[in-house]
């Protein structure tokens, strides 16, 4: 079942040139560290502060880059999975926080990339260990942290931290690292970040072109072995899509058009897929008039529609309902989510500040799943369509996999509406020349 | 779906004594359970023969039953209160067994009684190596290369096939009994016959090595809609080859990417499905090949565990009482998390941070001959928790937890030579012994290779890392010395765990100096909440652990509240029995309105329970972490009397700082404690004490010796579980052991005691306010004076003692309480010989028979005394002395031989047991058959008895044979008992000792012609001599006695064995038994 992917050096070569890129994280040459267990690469010991907008100031140590940053903070209680997270374009912008005491342990991998490059605005820990041991890994996280340019402090005590965000809400903060790092200037810097709420990063964080993917997971469930045209297509609106997603899919028997944010409805649908999938993405849905009125087009389609995080909030923006700021959102991986028409739940991964309010929901759109921890919507279906969105993170990564049945429920879709098109066309005939009928790659 | 109407009473079935692989664990989640139903409002019924457990407390259950935990108890029991249903997973491997039982006997199925909490199929599965194993590769997870031996030459052909190293491991045992790994044929012959014969199927599992290999444990739990949580995950730091339950553990797993974490969670939930757990908590463990993270499943158990309690405490999550309502129906979206006040549902992952290690404690001093390098067979008695906010915090505070005399990192002792030191750090490193991480660490101080030590220990560079860094900081302290611990420096050393004690050994201080320069400096922890989700929720649980960071959570209230000093880990002579008195006094002070406070580090335990008492400090029982607590809190007064030797041994010292110390005072504990004082008040009060003396030295101890006469009980002062003491024939003796004995007393004196031969012993519990005397109860020792009272079985009321002795015991207890002006508990040992009593001694505090004692009386002497403590009176509390009951209550124990097959397992002065069970019924001959039953002895209805007796016991040797023909068995018995025996007319085969020559008696046992031994001996030669006996008779489960007077019990429990009855305990303590 669990067998090892020998291709795991591929992953640079299917993303075109991003900018800005804040830096190379890995060259597809191999490992840029030798082996695993080095001691850790913090010999001298480089003081950093970090201060929150209300004026609290934690003094530390850099384990990063040098330098300052300013953000949103946050903080996550997932326990493995630093590397997804740095990597997940959603936290553009965040300052995240991780409550786990020990971040580092297994060091950094390519495998466990979820972008081209950490977006993660800064990073908050307790404690760098001394040595990292992991029989896939390739360097440290330091070594990572400094090669992508992020700044990071350890050292603090991040559970009073995580208090302060808990009572007082997210809010804004600022890394500094260095000597000469100035408690003052830092809550100066902290409070001149504007914040999210209002901020369009979706487009900010999104492909400048679009691409093709094809690969499927490290270590994927089975195989499918589907040429390229017996492939369900897929357009993906890249937010900040993280790769998983792409993986997933993939291994679902799907191949892939990443296209911008701002890709229109009718370019999309000129590259006749067999379903929109609206990904996950930093920042506040609402400002992201373009996509809103993208995803308004597809439900004016037969198309199966699903979205994910920002591309969930978006479809509830597109069909009337509104979203609002949370206190200090949902970041973690062990929020229970309950399906309610099954009433199972469902252990989740979540990041998201926004949510969508379910008091404003239109008729047509029901509330598929709520949070367990504060009921706040989770899941959204279109009554009269094939469209659908979560919350939550399906793809996991970092994170359980109990949502991961909704890519299942996505491709079903797409290979239903396909059947039904076969059915209309008589024998022999022939279909458009952009979308030749065939044979459904999937069938229950 | 609400809980099911459909029931409406339950049956728990808890797990028995404390053995080796079954602790106080089971007392935790059975008294989750019953807990959790009764406030369900179901009818909950209870066995357990285990009086020491809070679970079998008359209040816990509707109906208790002290029984033994056997399906023809329990099959009684089942028909005399009619249960709805059958909560097996509760009780360990014991309850799962014997529920299995009731299924197989048809027992369940007559009286129409469901299964709750798991299937027989799933049980099947899960402790069905080969069907598990099966079960495995079908969902496709793979197992390690295994096949199944019902005999030697199976298991050859195998071996064969696998290769060596091999891993035998019995079917349906606990703690792996029987098993272990063979490195050759020879090895591999020895394991395989033990373990067919351990295994109940006669069957072993030979798998394939993954020695070395990653492990892991996760907890999950189910509903039965298929919800599935994942409560912990926990990473041995030891690889795979020692036990789990011998293998330092830490929570959350620490050295797993999310990709490794998720595809072991997924594995976890496939396998749950597939064993078919349908509700309730199972542990399931993996191995991860390091080099390329191969996933093996090893093994499941479905049911609550020593690790499901491990874990519940690290995370704050309660797997037991979740798990026992979501077997009535509930699931998991329905129930809520309590410990966020319930603004949270159950049905969620913990998210914890910090770090938890646990680690084990073992006892392979008791047991000098015993094999004590860890294999799969699990070999300790006991275990340690900390909490940290990081790896090396907790590290540290769970080895200053352990209570071996640790610090920290101790570097232990080491041959002079570089050669031979060398040699024996390869040896622990390699070979695991108890010690092996402070070997690692001795190893990294001797400026070995990390790769070296890597290579050797096979332990995951992350942790070894870790090691080494605190070597590192070691060596900077001992070379900065006092003026280096700077605030700044102290603050760095505190977060890493070093204790004051640690430190200030590295710098050649007395503690007191780094404590005093510490609080100069202000650096003092802070106290953190375990909350199960890492901040996100806000908690009023007031679940603590200090650590050294900004912010302190403690928030203490300024409510009047009284602190309690637990117990720490359990070890032989100080378990649960002690943290049954701590449970009690939490619980009794909180009904009468105070805030209590408890402070203990023991998992396994009830009064680590987050809801026990109305805060709880997780932490180690040292004086400096009390201490802190002690400064944090500033309660009212302190109870350090109820936890055993622990509490105990830091009162002093926490009276000169000012603790406020309630009941006995200090000054009373020392009369009673100093030999010359309480010999005078011995004098005063006009009663007998053993001739004694007190001895500094090996020249005067042998100079007094001659005085006060031999034989002599020899032991060092203040020690509990008669740790170190001997009975010494001769100078000789006394001389050996004075050599030995020095080094575990610490220089504290030697007490020598003349040995009183012959006598009956006897124990007294008693609580006192300063005036008033309760006796709580008299019991009278089945074994005589020699034999340690933690080992020797006992009644009550006494059996033998006439109504004026009884009356004199009373007497005496009364003048030696007011005297000593006793306020609490008092336990008094008194011998008695030709009728004369002798006082031997006194201990002003909670003793290891105060839960015996209430169970058999329905008084709570804990509970009194505790109130007492606090100020009250016992006339106010309106208790008052109770005739004795109509009815025998025997107290037998339960001994951990099978595990140590190289120990020798003859009764002395040396406690050696792990555990205790109670019999009751109108007889002491019924009474003491139902704890030989509970305690696993089969009591053979006839057949052969092998006597062989020291001359002292040859009178009484006629009396036993007599009574043994009678009874229909035929005797055989050693030259000098054969004769003896012959000559008073009994009809006796003679049989070779062992040095005799061939056949002798151990040929006899191993050809499965004997059925009873009994065999008394005395000095060191005969002992040694009749080793052999013994152990082949614990090796062939031969019922064996090793004193005469256990062998006389015996016959009048033969009398007994066909009487069914079922008694209440709830009828027992209102004076009746039942019809």
């Amino acid at each position: 079942m669990f067998t090892t992917n020998s291709s795991r050096f591929v992953y640079l070569q299917v993303f075109g040139p991003r900018a800005p890129q804040r830096g190379v994280i890995y060259s597809p040459a191999g490992r840029p560290e030798s082996p695993s267990h080095k001691r850790g690469f913090i010999e001298v010991s480089v003081p950093a502060v970090l201060a929150l907008a209300d004026g609290t100031v934690f003094r530390g140590q850099s384990i990063g880059a040098k330098g300052n940053t300013t953000g949103e903070v946050v903080f996550n209680t997932a326990m493995t999975g630093y590397q997804e997270i740095l990597t997940d374009p959603s936290y553009a912008r965040q300052i995240v926080t991780l409550t786990c005491p020990h971040i580092g342990n297994t060091g950094a991998t390519p495998e466990d990339l979820e972008s081209a490059q950490i977006y993660a605005a800064g990073l908050v820990v307790r404690d760098l260990p001394v040595r990292w041991s992991n029989w896939r890994g390739s360097e440290s996280l330091g070594a990572f942290l400094e090669r992508g340019r992020i700044v990071a402090i350890a050292g603090i005590d991040t559970r009073r931290l995580t208090r302060i965000l808990r009572e007082r809400g997210a809010q804004s903060g600022c890394i500094m690292t260095g000597e000469q790092a100035d408690a003052n200037a830092a809550v100066i810097a902290a409070r001149k970040f504007p914040g999210l709420k209002g901020m369009d990063l979706a487009k900010v964080v999104s492909t400048r072109r679009s691409f093709q993917w094809n690969d499927g997971s490290v270590w994927p469930e089975g195989t499918r072995t589907l040429r390229a045209h017996q492939r369900l297509h897929v357009v993906a609106y890249d937010f900040g899509i993280k790769r998983n997603i792409l993986r997933l899919l993939a291994d679902y028997g799907c191949r892939m058009t990443v296209v911008p944010a701002e890709t229109s409805a009718e370019e999309a649908l000129a590259l006749a897929p067999d379903g929109i999938f609206l990904s996950n993405g930093p920042g506040d849905p609402e400002p992201c008039t373009y996509a809103i009125e993208a995803a308004r087009a597809f439900l004016a389609t037969d198309l199966p529609v699903f979205g994910i995080c920002l591309g969930h909030q978006i479809l509830g923006l597109a069909s009337g309902a509104r979203t609002l700021k949370m206190k200090f959102g949902h970041h973690g991986a062990n929020h229970p989510v309950q399906d309610l028409e099954s009433g199972r739940v469902l252990i989740t991964s979540q990041n998201h500040g926004f949510a969508v309010d379910e008091t404003t929901l239109p008729a047509s759109v029901r509330a598929t799943h709520r949070s367990l921890f504060d009921g706040s919507l989770q899941g959204l279906a279109f009554t009269d369509r094939a469209v659908f969105g979560f919350q939550g993170h399906p793809e996991a990564s970092p994170g359980p996999h109990d949502v991961k049945p909704l890519f299942e429920r996505f491709v079903q879709l797409m290979v239903r509406r396909l059947q039904a098109q076969l059915r209309q066309t008589p024998p022999g005939g022939t279909g458009s020349a952009q979308n030749p009928p065939r044979q459904p790659a999937l069938s229950r | 779906m609400p809980k099911r109407s459909d029931l409406k009473s339950i049956l728990i079935i808890g797990a028995g004594p404390i053995v080796i692989g079954q602790a106080c664990e089971f007392d935790y989640s059975g008294a989750q359970a019953c807990k959790a139903l009764r406030s369900e409002g179901y009818r909950v019924i209870l066995v357990n023969s285990n009086p020491a457990t809070i679970m079998t407390d008359p209040e816990m259950a509707d109906a208790v039953y002290i029984e033994p935990v056997n399906w023809r108890t329990v099959a009684r029991i089942i028909e005399k209160e009619r249960p709805d249903a059958l909560l097996p997973t509760m009780g360990g491997q014991t309850a799962l067994n014997t529920a299995l039982d009731l299924v197989r006997e048809g027992v369940l199925e007559k009286f129409s009684v469901e299964l709750i909490g798991a299937k027989r199929e799933a049980i099947d599965m899960a402790e069905d190596r080969e069907r598990f194993r099966n079960a495995m590769s079908e969902i496709g997870l793979e197992s390690p290369h295994s096949q199944i031996a019902r005999n030697l030459e199976d298991a050859l052909r195998i071996v064969g096939e696998i290769g060596f190293p091999i891993v035998i491991r019995p079917s349906f045992t606990l703690g792996g009994s029987g098993g272990g790994i063979a490195y050759n044929r020879e090895e591999l012959e020895s394991i395989v016959a033990g373990g067919l014969d351990a295994s109940p199927t006669s069957e072993v599992l030979l798998e394939e090595s993954v020695i070395g290999w990653k492990e892991f444990e996760m907890e999950v739990v189910r509903d039965h809609k298929d919800n599935c949580i994942i409560i912990c995950s926990i990473e041995n730091l030891d690889p795979m080859g020692v036990h789990t339950g011998d293998s330092i553990t830490v929570a959350p797993a620490l050295t797993l990417t999310d990709k490794e974490y998720q595809r072991m969670r997924d594995a976890s939930i496939a396998v749950l499905r597939k064993i078919g757990v349908d509700t309730g908590g199972s542990n399931v463990q993996f191995a991860v090949n390091p080099r390329d993270g191969r996933l093996l499943v090893i093994e499941m158990n479905p049911r609550v565990s020593r690790s499901s309690a491990l874990a519940s405490k690290a995370t704050g999550f309660p797997i037991a009482k979740i798990a026992a309502k979501l077997a009535v129906g509930y699931t998991l979206d329905e129930l809520k998390n309590d410990i966020t006040g319930g603004a949270t549902p159950a049905s969620f992952e913990p998210a914890i941070d910090y770090v938890v290690t646990k680690i084990p404690r073992f006892t392979f001093e008791k047991f000098p001959a015993a094999n004590d390098r860890l294999t799969t067979q699990m070999k300790s008695v006991g275990e340690v928790m900390a909490i940290g906010r990081t790896f090396q915090e907790s590290l540290h505070k769970a080895l200053r937890g352990l209570e071996t005399g640790l610090d920290g990192l101790t570097p232990q002792a080491l041959p002079p030579s570089a050669e031979e030191s060398e040699g024996k750090l390869t040896h622990e490193l390699r070979a695991p012994g108890p010690n092996r991480l402070l070997y690692v660490a001795d190893a990294f101080r001797a400026g070995w290779t990390f790769e070296r030590i890597a290579e050797l220990t096979h332990i995951d560079p992350w942790f070894l890392a870790q090691i080494e860094d605190l070597i590192d900081e070691e060596r900077t302290v001992s070379a900065e010395g006092l003026a280096g611990l700077t605030a700044a420096r102290l603050r760095v050393l505190k977060r890493k765990g070093f204790a004051d004690a640690r430190l200030a050994k590295l710098i050649d201080m007395p503690e007191q100096a780094v404590r005093h320069k510490r609080h100069d400096l202000g650096v003092r922890p802070v106290y953190k909440r375990v909350d199960t989700c890492a901040a996100e929720f806000s908690t009023s649980t007031a679940y603590l652990y200090s650590t050294y960071e900004e912010e302190c959570e403690a928030e203490p209230s300024t409510r009047r509240k009284i602190m309690i000093l637990g117990g720490g880990p359990n070890r032989i002579g100080q378990g649960i029995e002690f943290d049954y008195c701590c449970v009690h006094a939490a619980l009794s002070l909180r009904e009468d309105g105070f805030e209590t406070i408890m402070v203990n580090c023991n998992p396994e335990t009830v009064s680590t329970d987050y809801d026990t008492s109305d805060r709880l400090y997780f932490e180690p029982l040292t004086l400096e972490d009390v201490l802190e607590i002690l400064e944090k809190e500033k309660p009212e007064g302190v109870i350090v009397q109820f936890g055993g030797q622990t509490p105990l041994k830091l009162s002093r010292a926490l009276e000169q700082a000012g603790a406020p110390i309630i009941g006995t005072s200090p000054e009373s504990i020392d009369v009673a404690e100093d030999r010359e004082r309480f010999q005078a008040l011995v004098h005063q009060l006009g009663l007998r004490q053993p001739a004694n003396a007190t001895a500094r030295t090996e020249d005067q101890a042998v100079k007094l010796a001659r005085e006060v006469g031999f034989p002599l009980v020899v032991r060092p002062s203040y020690v509990l579980g008669g740790r170190a003491m001997e009975i010494v024939f001769n100078e000789e003796d006394l001389r050996g052991y004075m050599n030995r004995a020095v080094q575990v007393s610490n220089d504290s004196p030697v007490l020598l005691d003349r040995f009183l031969d012959v006598a009956i012993e006897v124990d007294v519990d008693a609580v006192c306010d300063g005036e008033q005397v309760l006796i709580g109860g008299i019991m009278e020792h089945v074994e005589q004076a020699g034999v340690h009272s933690g080992d020797s079985g006992c009644c009550l009321p006494p059996n033998s003692l006439s109504a004026q002795l009884q009356e004199q015991l009373r007497e005496q207890t009364r003048k030696l309480a007011t005297a000593l002006n006793v306020i609490g508990l008092m336990n008094i040992q008194f011998a008695i010989q030709n009728g004369v009593i002798y006082v031997l001694e006194v201990n002003p505090r909670a003793s290891r028979t105060v839960p015996f004692v209430s169970k058999a009386t329905g008084v709570p002497l804990a509970k009194i005394a505790a109130r007492v403590m606090s100020g009250r009176r016992l006339a106010d509390l309106g208790v008052s002395e109770r005739p004795a009951p109509k009815y025998y209550s025997v107290k037998e124990a339960v001994f951990p031989f099978v595990k140590f097959p190289e120990a020798d397992p003859i009764l002395g002065p040396e406690m050696k047991s792990t555990g205790e069970v109670m019999g009751t019924g109108r007889t002491f001959g019924e009474a003491y058959a139902k704890a030989q039953s509970a305690s696993g002895v089969t009591l053979p209805r006839q057949g052969v008895c092998f006597i062989s007796v020291r001359d002292r016991d040859k009178p009484g040797a006629v009396q036993l044979g007599r009574r043994l023909i009678e009874r229909g068995f035929s005797l055989v018995a050693t030259e000098g008992t054969a004769r003896e025996l012959s000559a008073a007319g009994l009809e006796c085969r003679r049989v070779n000792k062992v040095r005799e020559g061939r056949p002798h008696i151990v040929d006899m046992i191993k050809n499965d012609e004997i059925d009873l031994i009994v065999n008394t001996t005395e000095g060191k030669l005969a002992i040694l001599e009749s080793n052999s006996i013994r152990r082949e008779a614990v090796h062939r489960r031969v019922t064996y006695y090793t004193t005469l007077a256990a062998g006389l019990a015996t016959c009048e429990a033969l009398d007994h064995l066909d009487e069914v009855e079922v008694n209440r305990l709830q009828d027992l303590h209102q004076g009746a038994l039942s019809a």
